[in-house]
């Protein structure tokens, strides 16, 4: 967008680029100060309940983050559900894109529109339709309730963050492996798994960190479970706990601690592919589901492109 | 998989069949039969005519209803307000910081949503520096608040679905080949209307995409709403899952799912048909 070198540009139009520059940076500012007030506040000592305002400068919070045990718990179950859950919705997800991907077949625009649909209801009411089921059947609310779900709403981004990635991949690679000898099994890890690896990794990096975010979902399905998210929600009921268990600037911590591993798995994630921007796993999926997501699923089979 | 390597295997009617069941069956049985089974749990049982709770979730719900498709209407127009600026300056500002700025862009969303918006409680806080500041530069009188209100919670819903409308528009812009903006530099003038007639022609999938990744979490969420609003900026999310969790009153909150699913449904697609006739793909 610079102009080529030579071009005179007039005044206002560069004090309109420097006010856009501004205008964009004061947007990354928005963006960035509530975690500017996470980092700040837990290094506050509140008084009373609430770590709303600031008193005093202090490490309480830093000293043993994990003191507090059912904060512990609650992030170890985060932890194994978006595990349990990810890796199955990874193999699952990224199955279904694979055979959209290679193969043209009937019933692809049913699974298009089956893979876009939990990603246009909104949370409530996956939620809830999915608790009206469990009740129905009699199914206890639980561990299992929560993997459930979290494999359901899964599966449709992995399977279109994969897909994306792996459209317009060249398959004749395969059968050349094959002309020169390779059994099915070498095929399979030597050419096929190598080129879908990346967009598996981002997929599931992108999981992973949905399920560890989730909450409304997992409101409604977890019974007496209580994950991260759900116990951070509680303290805000229960702010009256004892101030030695405070709750927030512990949670603050526990979200820095979080949110670390998640964001470098995901840059490394973006390391490995190369190209810009458009492979960071949120990136990546956010690529795929949308220009003309609505049209495609209605009026066209994606296939083979 | 092995057996989908297999030479020829391209033509195998079942191979497809084989590697999309167990997603595709797991997708039937825990979205779409709780769909329907949601469906049948709104129809009412007993005496009453089978569309009762839907005339109950109308009649006494329609604020509600109005309400949060304002409030998710506001904050996917302001976030486009916010959100396009920003992804312009790092398509064809950025230059080599690009990357360093989408990075900028998604750190702050590997926190926990609740947390996040916690923080905003905190900000927006009677006794916190936003509203000194704003009472000191006499922007706000007094008694006035931050927390509680209604812009509170549009602020809340804008800065919780930032990302999903600054990403897509940014993957739109990015791909855009350089080669016709300076073309359409050279051709149009003022070069404002380079950017009416050929970039935001362009962009407008990214922006279209970005509506929706916005839109429908806004109309259904309810932590915006219920962390930094009062009970008179409740939003739909709250009375379905009040009804569910709390009163169970199990009707009643199955009707209110479906009527919202079906706005949003039949909103999308009217969208879809309005913005997206040219081929967007």
């Amino acid at each position: 967008m610079t102009p080529r070198t030579g071009a005179v540009i007039p005044w206002y139009r560069r004090v309109g680029s420097r006010l856009l520059d501004i205008y964009a940076a004061m947007v990354l500012l928005y963006l960035f100060l509530p975690i500017f007030v996470i980092i700040l506040y837990s290094f506050n000592r509140p008084e009373g309940k609430f770590n709303f305002v600031w008193k005093a400068f202090s490490l309480d919070a830093w000293r043993d983050p994990f003191k507090y045990q059912p904060l512990f718990d609650a992030l170890k179950l985060s932890l194994k559900v978006a595990a349990l859950s990810t890796s199955v919705a990874t193999v699952f997800g990224a199955l279904i894109a694979l055979a959209l991907c290679r193969y043209t077949f009937r019933g692809s625009n049913f699974i298009n529109l089956l893979l876009v649909l939990p990603l246009t209801t909104p949370e409530v009411v996956l939620g809830s339709s999915l608790l009206s089921l469990f009740l129905n059947v009699g199914a206890r609310t639980g561990f299992w309730t929560i993997v459930i779900a979290h494999i359901m709403f899964s599966v449709s981004y992995v399977a279109l963050t994969v897909r994306a990635r792996i459209r317009g991949f060249d398959w004749t690679l395969e059968e050349a492996a094959m002309d020169l000898g390779a059994n099915p099994l070498r095929v399979v890890t030597k050419v096929t798994l190598p080129l879908i690896a990346p967009g598996i990794a981002a997929a599931a990096m992108l999981s992973f960190a949905l399920s560890l975010d989730d909450f409304i979902i997992t409101l409604f399905n977890a019974g007496s479970r209580v994950t991260y998210p759900l116990y951070v929600y509680g303290a805000r009921r229960a702010a009256f706990l004892p101030r030695s268990t405070c709750s927030r600037p512990q949670s603050s911590r526990a979200a820095c601690c979080c949110s670390a591993p998640s964001f470098c798995g995901s840059s490394a994630a973006c390391a490995r592919c190369r190209e810009t921007g458009r492979n960071s796993p949120i990136a990546g999926s956010v690529g795929c589901v949308c220009p003309g997501t609505v049209r495609r699923f209605l009026n066209r089979s994606s296939g083979r492109s | 998989m092995a057996g989908a390597a297999q030479g020829g295997a391209r033509q195998s009617r079942l191979a497809p069949y084989l590697l999309v069941a167990p997603g595709v069956l797991w997708l039937i049985v825990f979205y779409v039969i709780p769909t329907l089974t949601l469906a049948k749990t709104s129809l009412a049982v007993g005496d009453a005519p089978w569309w009762e709770s839907y005339r109950q979730a109308l009649t006494g719900y329609g604020d509600h209803f109005l309400r949060s498709a304002e409030y998710a209407l506001a904050a996917t127009v302001i976030a486009v307000l916010l959100g396009y600026p920003l992804a312009y300056v790092m398509a064809f500002r950025a230059g080599k910081y690009k990357n360093l700025l989408l990075g900028l862009v998604i750190l702050p969303f590997f926190t926990t949503f609740l947390v996040r918006t916690f923080a905003w409680k905190t900000i927006l806080n009677d006794n916190g520096f936003a509203i000194n500041f704003l009472q000191s530069v006499h922007l706000l009188s007094e008694g006035g608040r931050l927390l509680n209100t209604t812009l509170a919670v549009v602020g809340g819903l804008t800065y919780n679905f930032l990302p999903f409308m600054i990403l897509p528009i940014y993957v739109s812009l990015e791909k855009i080949d350089p080669r016709l903006v300076e073309a359409a530099q050279d051709l149009y003038n003022p070069p404002s209307s380079a950017f009416r007639k050929v970039i935001l022609p362009l962009s407008l999938p990214g922006v279209f995409a970005g509506s929706l990744l916005t839109f429908i979490p806004a109309l259904g969420d309810f932590i915006n709403a219920e962390l930094l609003g009062s009970p008179n900026q409740q939003m739909i999310g709250t009375v379905i899952q009040n009804q569910f969790l709390d009163v169970r009153d199990y009707p009643l909150a199955a009707a209110l799912s479906f009527v919202l699913m079906v706005v949003i449904t039949g909103g999308v697609l009217l969208y879809a048909r309005v913005l997206g006739t040219e081929d967007l793909a």
